[in-house]
């Protein structure tokens, strides 16, 4: 299981693309799916290789992504 | 965010969620305008201070003027530029309360300037956030007092004529002269780096209030991508090559440190 998901609110998202520049491990790309404000969401595109590191979220200007992490004891069985 | 518990598997604890002291309203700015961040900073250093039950924002008008609507804690939107003298009176008449307010350039450094002035002379003991992105944002992207030597603006098509309309203010550098004030800052928020740096600065604003320190204002060289007509990274690059030239960041006045 990949270390860390976010959750993309599709509501909120604009499609402005920040996040997907900032992710430093290329996770996240537009989705080709449009909101009901005509948006082009953001997805993860390559869910394997998030580490939630929050990158996005910091810099997502309409706090639509949630991050989250893999418990530390789940880490350890994984490996 | 009721979906998110649907999406998440087993295993895996929330690392980063909405503070909680914004609301569910969604933001009303366009896709990357920076103001939305700003806004998600204030909000964790309330969270962070546990102010909630206990602060006032003043709303500006302009592209922030629906503020109220995106924060669970109590607003007052004053007249254009007036945002400092309405949270001067409140943190006057009730100084139990934390009373911060948020404008933008044309808000604070065109109609407010007098108002912004005075209340750092006084040293108020009030947190300001100003968000200068260079540019009347809400009302069709106007020439600001902050819009930088030749720049195009739908009032300075072929560029800003410093000639004509004189230079940029450089509103944190003149408040910083002045003995009034307790902290004085300029940040951005145009990449990860600079969030964080901001994210502490709004927070030591807001600390500085609560410990009776005085006037805190925190200046955020902000892009707005609408006006500048560029996608949001590209806008992103505009302000760190061009807008930070002429804003330099950094503290300008911290008093006592
Ligand atoms: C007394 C008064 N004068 C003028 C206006 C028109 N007006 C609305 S917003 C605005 C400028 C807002 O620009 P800024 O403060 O930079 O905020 P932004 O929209 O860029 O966030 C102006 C001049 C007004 N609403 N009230
Ligand atoms: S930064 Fe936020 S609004 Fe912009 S594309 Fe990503 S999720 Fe959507
Ligand atoms: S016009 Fe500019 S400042 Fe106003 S919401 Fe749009 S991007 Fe933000």
């Amino acid at each position: 299981m990949p270390k860390g998901l976010v959750v993309i609110d599709k509501d909120r998202c604009k499609g402005c693309g920040l996040c997907i520049g900032a992710c430093p491990f290329e996770v996240l790309d537009f989705s080709g799916e449009y909101n009901s404000a005509g948006y082009n969401v953001a997805h993860m595109a390559h869910p394997e290789r998030c580490t939630g590191c929050a990158i996005c979220a910091q810099v997502c200007p309409d706090v639509a992504i949630e991050v989250y992490r893999l418990q530390p004891d789940k880490l350890k069985e994984g490996a | 965010m009721p979906q998110a518990s649907t999406q998440v598997p087993e295993g895996y604890v929330k690392a980063f969620f909405r503070p909680r002291s914004l609301s569910d309203a969604k933001y009303t700015y366009c896709p990357g305008c920076h103001h939305g961040i700003v806004g998600r900073l204030i909000a964790e250093a309330i969270d962070e201070l546990g102010i909630q039950d206990r602060t006032v924002g003043i709303a500006p008008v302009g592209c922030a003027v629906f503020l109220y609507q995106f924060y669970r804690v109590d607003f007052v939107q004053a007249a254009h530029g007036r945002a400092c003298a309405v949270a001067t009176g409140i943190k006057r008449a009730n100084p139990e309360l934390v009373v911060f307010s948020y404008q933008g350039d044309g808000d604070l450094a065109a109609i407010g300037t007098a108002e912004t002035v005075h209340a750092a002379n006084r040293g108020e003991n009030i947190t300001v956030i100003f968000v200068n992105n260079q540019v009347y944002g809400m009302t069709g992207g106007e020439m600001a007092p902050t819009t930088l030597p030749g720049q195009r603006t739908t009032t300075t098509p072929e560029g800003r004529d410093v000639r004509l309309t004189g230079y940029p203010l450089r509103i944190s550098e003149m408040l910083a002269q002045l003995d009034g004030p307790a902290y004085i800052t300029r940040q951005s928020v145009h990449d990860v780096r600079h969030i964080q740096m901001a994210r502490r600065a709004i927070l030591k604003a807001f600390r500085n209030q609560l410990e009776g320190k005085g006037f805190s204002l925190v200046e955020i060289v902000a892009a707005c991508p609408t006006n500048l007509k560029l996608p949001p990274p590209q806008a992103n690059r505009w302000v760190a090559e061009n807008a930070l030239k002429y804003f330099p960041l950094g503290d300008l006045k911290v008093k006592g440190g």
